[in-house]
């Protein structure tokens, strides 16, 4: 008998991600029948870069660092219960991460299939002179970390229908993490837009975890949510005609009209062309009901070709930069954090690019350029309690590093009463998008049978 | 008639991609979409931003959804890798629009929360 509906659930939206959501999302999909499987989306645009730096120091990392940690838990259950596990954990090595993954599977002996997903990574391969043709901003070679293209869910859907357990990707579009099962189990044709449409609007709603469940929306008094540390992750109910439900299992949070249409464009741009490798989505038709009981339908999106190019993300060293903090408190104090920060302008080197902010007055409204203290004019004299804090930017981290000086020397040298200086500095890595030929990308899928039980 | 704040008859969430912000803005009641359509205009999200100087400012309308998508380009100092913002994603930025006033005609002053 054909599958009538498949289940998907959400066990992280980022990298940064609750490590125990995925339990009672595995717990709920453990009960009632049908197919099952399990998303992770821990990759971020400047993730994989990350990942990427991590692997040239180390052949055998460059994956999601906490991969064990998410995974452990509830990989037997998943396993034993037929719940399909898909995530771009991969990262920067996927094939890392499929060795840790049956190292896992050893520890607790277990048997599976893990299909491992490659050829998203352009600096492979002949990747370069594609990337020189396409993308006209394409920085200079030397300072080229990662260009990974956005694969889609085809290779994904063709690596279930061979039986994998666990799918580990690199960069996929995220929607496609959850339409791949989709396809997989209800036959979907790969121009059957307007279901693939559906099926994408649903990874979306499910690619950002509790964004649709109660994260990222309480207000006080507003928008209230339940138990809001506890907020369950979601899992969407997917039937063959692309219709959806989104829930998700009991305990905190909330699934309502209102988080659903916010996570809905989250992200998006022209709502009549929400673009992915598999297809282009058209919401403005979408229906959203609520249902009750923390369940929303969704339906009404329709679906239209898929583009004829894949999206890059190219990252590229960009420099260093450095923060630096320190507070005044008691009459006169915004005049006193602004002196110092007028002697760091003064002192730092003149290749660095400066922010000033006083946290306490504006923090985070203005602009790099600082128009918005003359557009808003805030009252600084009314503040007793100011941090000024001093962004910079500039090519090396020594620059960097000297400008911070600037700031720890405040302590002694700088306006009375300066006190709780915290100085640090990081890599900045640039990003460009540009679009190449589908053909450009070329999946390869590799399975690793596991046999430990 | 009743003047009061955007935050009280819509909600919003803003999300980047690069140096592009989109905000979506929701209207609580469906009766109030056609408030929202009349008075959060273009306009008035350029100006309520103009100190980030948006290059170009696009409204998308939804009305099903009772809803609307700002797109706004340029606004995030070249987005969350370049920005010296603390928050250089503009992940905030969707309450500084809540922070428009706006009329409310007195037929719907009712659903002003």
């Amino acid at each position: 008998m054909p599958v009538q509906s498949i289940r998907v659930g959400s066990g992280a939206g980022f990298s940064g991600d609750r490590i125990d959501a995925a339990q009672p999302v595995v717990r709920e999909l453990m009960t009632g029948d049908g197919p099952t499987a399990l998303m992770f989306e821990t990759l971020g645009e400047r993730t994989l870069a990350l990942a990427q730096l991590r692997r040239r120091e180390n052949p055998d990392l460059g994956y999601e660092p906490k991969l064990a940690a998410i995974l452990q838990p509830i990989l037997p259950d998943c396993l034993k219960a037929g719940i399909t596990i898909l995530g771009n954990f991969g990262a920067g090595n996927p094939p890392a991460a499929g060795r840790l993954i049956d190292g896992l599977m050893a520890k607790a002996g277990l048997n599976g299939r893990i299909a491992v997903i490659t050829g998203d990574d352009l600096l492979q391969a002949d990747g370069l002179e594609v990337l020189r043709a396409h993308c006209p901003d394409l920085p200079d070679e030397k300072l080229l970390i990662s260009a990974n293209a956005y694969l889609g869910a085809e290779p994904l859907a063709q690596a279930m229908a061979e039986g994998a357990d666990i799918v580990v990707t690199g960069r996929v579009a995220d929607p496609s993490l959850a339409l791949a099962p989709m396809i997989h189990h209800l036959g979907w044709a790969t121009d059957d837009w307007d279901r693939l449409a559906q099926g994408t609007m649903a990874g979306h709603l499910l690619e950002c975890g509790a964004q649709v469940t109660g994260g990222y929306f309480a207000d006080p008094g507003l928008k209230d949510v339940p138990n809001i540390e506890e907020a369950t992750f979601p899992i969407a109910t997917m039937n063959a005609d692309g219709s959806f439900v989104i829930g998700k299992p009991a305990g905190g949070g909330l699934v309502d009209r209102r988080t659903v249409t916010e996570q809905l464009l989250y992200e998006v741009h022209d709502p009549s062309g929400y673009l992915t490798p598999d297809v282009a989505a058209d919401i403005t038709g979408a229906e959203i009901v609520e249902l009750g009981g923390d369940r929303v339908r969704v339906d009404g999106i329709r679906g239209h070709a898929r583009p004829e190019t894949l999206k890059v993300t190219v990252c590229f060293d960009g420099g260093w930069i450095g923060e630096g903090e320190i507070s005044y408190i008691g009459p006169n104090a915004a005049a006193r954090a602004r002196l110092a920060g007028e002697m760091v302008r003064r002192r730092a080197p003149q290749s660095l690019k400066l922010r000033f902010d006083l946290i306490g007055v504006m923090s985070v409204l203005a602009d790099d350029g600082g128009a918005a203290w003359q557009d808003f004019a805030p009252d600084e004299a009314a503040a007793r309690d100011v941090r000024l804090r001093v962004a910079m930017s500039g090519p090396d981290k020594d620059s960097v590093e000297r400008g911070l000086q600037e700031i720890e020397a405040l302590y002694c040298t700088g306006p009375a009463a300066g006190g709780g200086i915290r100085l640090s500095s990081r890599r900045r890595i640039s990003t460009i998008s540009c679009f190449v030929p589908r053909e450009a990308a070329r999946p390869r899928i590799d399975m690793l049978e596991a046999r430990h039980g | 008639m009743a003047e009061t704040l955007l935050h009280r008859i819509a909600h919003a969430r803003a999300g980047d991609k690069g140096n592009r912000l989109n905000i979506s803005l929701i209207a609580y009641d469906p009766a109030l979409y056609e408030t929202l359509r009349d008075q959060v205009t273009v306009e008035a999200v350029t100006a309520h931003f103009r100190h980030r100087t948006p290059s170009a400012v696009v409204r998308h309308e939804l009305p099903k959804l009772h809803a609307m998508n700002f797109v706004l380009d340029g606004v995030l100092d070249g987005g969350v890798t370049q920005a010296l913002n603390l928050d250089a994603h503009g992940k905030c930025l969707s309450f500084h629009l809540l922070d428009l006033k706006v009329t409310v005609p007195e037929a719907l002053i009712h659903l002003i929360r």
